[in-house]
């Protein structure tokens, strides 16, 4: 598993070109059509797994929240057919064309007198049996164990990826989904990076945003918080089983909510031990990288450029820079391509605030230079600028 | 007082104004209330519109149709146009047709205040459609891509239409406040001689507590609202953490609106079926008395659980208990109604027109729908329903039998009374069969996909999703398809039809059946005499 | 059906355009509005030509209104729905002010403490803002936003405004009481003195504003404090001069003699009006200025 999600990492694939799928809708509309019809008759063969409940938890909390929707599924369900019963019964029997005369003084019967106490005692008799239920399991779920030692992991919601931090370790995941020419039947439940979570250890989440309210919620480990700029949102949860483990971005965050995958694999401590160093040692190749006192070559840069503005820019901009206008401004051809580069370093560093376009100053000098020297040169913007490290750290 | 003779007009009492004037300058209750059904009526099919186009888009996987920010902007219109366009005129438009019907009154209270009321909703639908269509023009800015609870910061992200919908909203919170307090009025100083409070008609009951609701909630969601324009044009940082505010305070503010909101739109219809069960059972109402009373205590509790809605925002375990418990309570007096009805067929010599199918089908779904609220209130159970296709089939299951099946059975209930003609009762049933065959075929496969994990307001899912959504839109064709017989229905028993008698059903009672169908332009111009 | 005397009596209104124009004033007005805030030159004139519309209906359907009242149309029935109509009106505006004190005490007593470490979402001030954000009140936030600033205090201005909305109060029950007794010139007078002080109380406010922004840096953009108290004071503001317009159309009624000891709905809806503009100020002295 963890080979896996490591090969993911490093060929950061070309998010689908979405600008091609919002034109000639009509001709795709009907294809869709027909195409559906089709696969709606192929359908089980292809995926047999689709779940009609909550998939199976990983996690005691999970477990108890499970327990409970069954329970409330159950007594409502006990509820339903007695409301049904009743209403059945009274249509077969007490209908005028079976000759039923209406029983006019129902109402003054001591059912009649008295049925406004009964029936909200008997209801408020299943409301308090559901609420105590509840209550138990809220005690255990809602606040975050104290005085114990917590893997902390710091998720933070962007437009549209997530960001984990690990905060005891300094490791730093981004995470992205994958488009459907490489993720295939996965699309939309699988990332370039996972989170990568120990078994066996209490685990606190701090929630928060870089931009709008987002929400991260794993069916499996049942925690579903939302994520606030400005403000810090608590879950926890302790894994009892390896896995690997999808959710989505369950609160609406704008154009591309649907991209917001998060895949967790649970692995054990030892094995996330491993991955804790791993992660550390590329860090620090990374960084010694780019303080390197070095003249970076255009072909260079703009190689790394790609990659990077693939990954992290596409979304919005589009791997033809074309972006989506009005929302997503165009790069291509844009003035400020071809205007200093100090405005250029400007937004990319510090972004603007009010719009979704954040500040990417916490990626380093190369990866900027890179960034910019690409953008002012890729879809025939050819100014033939090179941006280097150095001129990105005197921009900071 | 000095006699009033001399100042009559004559006007008044004599035949309806003729040509437009009688529409746009009218001050007739009837003819006001006509135009809120047919302003409805339209609004729902642009609402079914929107649903039609979201359904298809949700058909498959994949982007098929409409773009992510243009999807968004369809949910946000859908909703509004649906709960402010659709489903709150056309109970409105009922309130201005019956109460005055009703209570043995000669018009609303304040008549030229009912006109603006209504006037003012074209106004509103014009900004809100124009709220949807200004980022189709160039410079007009990005699409609404909020949903319909409007969240900051995203709604501050947004650019001018997101102003057009502000002063949207301003307008229906205008429309609805002027419109309620004109209902309270009229309830309250109008009644004919001897119709005591606890004598007035059930419908009348439940627009005095909806008029009250919408007075206290309207002006919030209006507050909130201007908040949110001050924060995104003149630097105020109610919403934002950086000043010092909370964006989850816009989300008090909506939801303190919010969750009474659904309580307006479903009294109305409560009103509508304690009219409607009764005349069809041939059996006076079960509990009255507590009918009236579980209503008060609804609009009661429903105004200090708004937060249920917010479970995941992060509050203290205090708090979700008390919101829990408090929303879970309400069970106690909305059960005690569904079992008023259950009671009222009971032992009643029942058939079975329409409004009555209609009237059964609430009670059956209306129930299972708010049998899934009350999992929804569970809290740690919401952590794991919150946000996803679970609370859209909760929503539709309460909103389509609870507010708009409840307005089909008062529509085809009062059409003989409103336009002099028997409407075609075999289409009737047609329609009431496609109408809820294809409802639940719609919604009933959204549980699996919400507990399954699909989360709502996505453009795009994963293949493991496909079944349900092809199942839940091909219901949806089927009843998007059965409104437009609605329509022929309409249309025909206006046009013509078997002449409907003043007491056009056999168990209905009231003062209202007492007046000619179709009922004089002036009515109780000498009030009756209620004992 | 048996007959019963007045109730045959209420009259209804003859069809009116001023609904109408009512509708395309406000949409022509909000849709200027929502055009000028996005920079879009013409959406200026679209306001004003608005609001001169709706000047123009409020003074036609008021005269009709008036007219109709004179010539004693209405009966009791009818004056009854007029004062439950705007009995039910304050209550609307209740419930709008509601919203804004509203905002002001989650921010002040949930959002700051937790911004500040305290309570639920406690963790937010040490991972967030490295544990030093001390939330104390008047505050712009951890950002600052708007940079120092100085809060208005109690005693100086709004202590002088306070006391002059109190005594309007006052004068305007003194009024009331000149017209209870058929006492004209004690109504004229009554009402001159309650505007004279409503519009000292514009005035005083006015001047505030451009102190704060001038010499405090206190602007809109002054944080959470900056926006609830312009918010607060601002549609409180706006409120006391609609009522100061209202007084003086009431005064210019008076001064006709339109009012009767027993007929004088429209001095007394004013008056409530004026009475609940006072309350709120209350609140605004004691929540926005003083604790
Ligand atoms: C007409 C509209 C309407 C009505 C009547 C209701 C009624 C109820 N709703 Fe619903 N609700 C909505 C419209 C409505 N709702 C909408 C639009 C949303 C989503 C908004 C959005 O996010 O966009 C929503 C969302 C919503 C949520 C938030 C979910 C989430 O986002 O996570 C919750 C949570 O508590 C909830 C609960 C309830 C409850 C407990 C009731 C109760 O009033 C139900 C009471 C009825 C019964 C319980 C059935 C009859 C009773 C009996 C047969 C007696 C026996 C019963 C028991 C012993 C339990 N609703
Ligand atoms: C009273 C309110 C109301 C009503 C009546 C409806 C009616 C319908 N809704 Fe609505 N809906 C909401 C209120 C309502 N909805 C709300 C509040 C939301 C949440 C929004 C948000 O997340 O912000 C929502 C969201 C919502 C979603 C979720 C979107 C998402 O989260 O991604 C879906 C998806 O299936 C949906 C579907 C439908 C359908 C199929 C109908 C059908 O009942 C519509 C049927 C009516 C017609 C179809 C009109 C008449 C017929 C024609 C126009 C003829 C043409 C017909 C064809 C071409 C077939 N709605
Ligand atoms: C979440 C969406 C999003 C992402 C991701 C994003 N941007 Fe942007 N970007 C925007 C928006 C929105 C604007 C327009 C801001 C404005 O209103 O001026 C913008 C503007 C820009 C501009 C100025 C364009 C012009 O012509 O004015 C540059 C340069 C830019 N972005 C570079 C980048 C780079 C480099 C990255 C990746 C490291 C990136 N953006 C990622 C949303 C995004
Ligand atoms: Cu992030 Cu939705
Ligand atoms: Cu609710």
């Amino acid at each position: 598993m963890i080979d896996h999600h490591i090969k993911y990492q490093q060929s950061c694939p070309t998010p689908a070109d979405s600008s091609e799928a919002s034109t000639g809708y009509l001709s795709k509309g009907i294809g869709g059509l027909a195409l559906s019809i089709s696969g709606l008759l192929a359908a089980s063969s292809v995926h047999a797994e689709y779940g009609i409940n909550f998939p199976e938890p990983a996690a005691g909390v999970a477990r108890e929240i499970y327990n409970i929707h069954m329970l409330t599924m159950q007594i409502t369900t006990v509820l339903l057919i007695i409301v049904f019963a009743f209403v059945f019964y009274s249509i077969y029997f007490h209908r005028k064309s079976r000759g039923f005369e209406a029983d006019q003084n129902f109402h003054k019967s001591w059912f009649g007198q008295w049925s406004w106490v009964i029936v909200p005692v008997m209801v408020l008799g299943v409301d308090l049996t559901i609420a105590g239920k509840a209550d138990a399991v809220l005690k255990k779920v809602w606040e975050v164990p104290k005085d114990e030692k917590l893997l902390d992991v710091k998720v933070t919601g962007h437009q549209w990826w997530w960001e984990y931090d690990y905060i005891d370790s300094g490791v730093k995941v981004e995470s992205r989904y994958i488009p459907e020419e490489e993720s295939g039947d996965l699309y939309l439940r699988e990332v370039d990076n996972r989170l990568v979570l120990p078994t066996h250890t209490k685990i606190r989440f701090l929630h928060t945003s870089a931009d709008v309210l987002h929400a991260f919620w794993v069916p499996e480990l049942a925690v579903k918080k939302d994520a606030i700029p400005g403000y810090i949102t608590e879950t926890w949860a302790e894994l009892d089983r390896e896995g690997v483990f999808r959710g989505q971005c369950a609160e609406l965050c704008g154009t591309w909510h649907s991209r917001m995958p998060i895949v967790v694999e649970a692995v054990s401590p030892e094995r996330f031990a491993a991955w804790t160093e791993e992660q550390k040692a590329l860090k620090l190749a990374a960084l010694a990288e780019a303080s390197v006192d070095k003249q970076w070559s255009m072909d260079e840069l703009m190689e790394r450029g790609k990659t990077l503005y693939d990954s992290k820019c596409a979304a919005c901009h589009q791997i033809t820079g074309l972006g989506l206008p009005p929302a997503f401004p165009a790069l291509k051809g844009s003035p400020m391509m071809a205007g200093p580069i100090a405005d250029h370093l400007d937004i990319v560093i510090n972004g603007k605030p009010g719009t979704a376009m954040q500040a990417w100053g916490t990626l380093n000098d190369l990866e900027i230079a890179a960034l910019v020297t690409y953008e002012r040169n890729a879809w025939d913007n050819n100014t033939g600028d090179v941006v280097q490290p150095a001129d990105v750290k005197q921009a900071r | 007082m000095s006699t009033t003779t001399l100042s009559h007009d004559e006007a008044h009492h004599h035949d309806a104004p003729k040509g437009w004037r009688r529409w746009l300058f009218s001050t007739n209750h009837k003819d006001i209330g006509t135009l809120y059904l047919l302003f409805a009526l339209t609004m729902l099919f642009l609402g079914g519109a929107s649903a039609m186009l979201i359904r298809m888009e949700l058909f498959m996987p994949g982007i098929q149709l409409v773009d992510p920010d243009l999807y968004n902007n369809l949910v946000t219109n859908h909703a509004l146009i649906m709960i402010f366009g659709a489903v709150m005129p056309a109970a409105a438009g009922l309130a201005n047709w019956m109460i005055p019907m009703m209570i043995g009154a000669p018009d609303m209270a304040l008549p030229r205040m009912n006109n603006l009321s209504f006037w003012i909703l074209p106004a509103a639908a014009t900004m809100l459609i124009l709220s949807f269509v200004v980022p189709f023009f160039p410079g007009g800015g990005t699409q609404i891509n909020t949903g319909w609870t409007l969240y900051p910061p995203l709604s501050v992200q947004v650019g001018m239409s997101m102003d057009f919908l502000i002063f949207a909203i301003h307008l229906l919170g205008i429309s609805s406040v002027l419109a309620s307090i004109n209902i309270i009025v009229t309830l309250l100083n109008m009644r004919a001689p001897g119709m005591a409070l606890m004598k007035m008609p059930m419908f009348c009951w439940t627009w005095l507590v909806t008029a009250f609701l919408l007075i206290l909630v309207v002006p919030v969601l209006a507050g909130g609202v201007t908040m949110l324009l001050f924060d995104r044009h003149f630097g105020t940082s109610f919403f934002d953490a950086a000043g010092g505010g909370d964006p989850v305070l816009f989300q008090h503010l909506f939801w303190f609106f919010g969750h009474p909101e659904v309580y307006i739109l479903l009294l109305p219809s409560i009103g509508v079926l304690s009219h409607v069960i009764p005349a069809f059972s041939r059996k006076p109402l079960f509990g009255y008395n507590s009918m009236v009373g579980s209503m008060l205590a609804v609009a009661t509790i429903g105004m200090v659980v708004w937060a249920h809605h917010q479970y995941t925002i992060g509050m203290s375990m205090g708090a979700v208990t008390y919101f829990m418990i408090g929303t879970i309570i309400i069970s106690i007096p909305v059960g005690l109604m569904i079992f008023n009805f259950i009671a009222t067929m009971w032992r009643g010599s029942m058939t079975f027109e329409t409004p009555m199918l209609f009237a059964i089908a609430i009670v059956l779904m209306f129930t299972f729908g708010g049998l899934s609220g009350v999992m929804l209130a569970v809290v740690p159970a919401d952590m794991q329903y919150h946000d996803s296709m679970f609370v859209v089939a909760h929503f539709h299951y309460v909103l389509m039998p609870g507010a708009v099946f409840g307005l089909f059975a008062g529509v085809f209930y009062w059409l003989p009374k409103w336009t002099g003609h028997m409407y075609d009762e075999r289409l009737g049933k047609i329609f009431f069969w496609t109408n809820v065959i294809g409802f639940n075929i719609t919604f009933f496969p959204q549980h699996f996909l919400g507990l399954a994990g699909m989360p709502r307001r996505i453009i795009d899912y994963n293949v493991m999703f496909t079944e349900f959504n092809v199942i839940s839109s091909v219901g949806a064709i089927i009843f998007g398809l059965s409104h437009l017989l609605l329509l022929y229905i309409v249309i025909k028993t206006i046009r013509g039809g078997k002449k409907a008698e003043s007491r056009s059903w056999e168990g209905a009672k009231g003062l209202e059946w007492e007046l000619d169908s179709p009922p004089a332009f002036h009515t109780w111009t000498v009030a009756p005499q209620v004992k | 059906m048996s007959a019963e005397a007045h109730s045959g009596d209420y009259y209804i209104p003859n069809p009116s355009p001023w609904p109408i124009i009512g509708m395309v004033s406000l949409l022509v007005t909000l849709m200027g509005a929502a055009l000028a805030m996005n920079g879009v030159g013409f959406g200026t004139y679209l306001v004003i030509g608005g609001l001169l519309l709706f000047a123009y209906l409020l003074y036609g359907w008021f005269r009709d209104v008036i007219g109709e009242n004179l010539s004693d149309c209405y009966n009791k029935q009818v004056d009854t729905s007029f004062r439950m109509g705007m009995f039910w009106f304050i209550a609307s505006e209740v419930f709008f002010f509601l919203s804004f004190f509203g905002a002001l005490y989650y921010i002040r007593v949930i959002a700051l403490p937790w911004l500040g470490g305290e309570g639920y979402l406690g963790p937010t001030n040490e991972f967030l803002y490295g544990g030093a954000f001390v939330p104390d009140w008047p505050s712009a936030g951890p950002a600052e936003l708007g940079g120092g600033f100085t809060p208005m205090g109690p005693w100086g201005i709004p202590a002088i405004n306070t006391l002059l909305l109190l005594s309007s109060g006052a004068t305007i029950t003194w009024a009331h009481w000149g017209l209870k007794v058929d006492n004209q010139k004690q109504l004229v007078w009554g009402l001159v003195a309650t505007i004279i002080l409503g519009l000292l109380f514009v005035g005083f406010q006015a001047y505030e504003y451009i102190h704060a922004y001038s010499a405090l840096n206190l602007t809109l953009g002054t944080g959470a404090y900056g926006s609830t108290f312009y918010m607060l004071t601002g549609f409180h503001g706006f409120h006391v001069t609609m009522g100061a317009i209202m007084l003086m159309a009431i005064l210019g009624r008076a001064m006709k003699s339109h009012f009767s000891a027993h007929n004088h709905f429209a001095f007394e809806a004013v008056a409530w009006y004026w009475h609940f503009v006072d309350v709120v100020w209350l609140g605004l002295f004691v929540f926005v200025y003083w604790l």
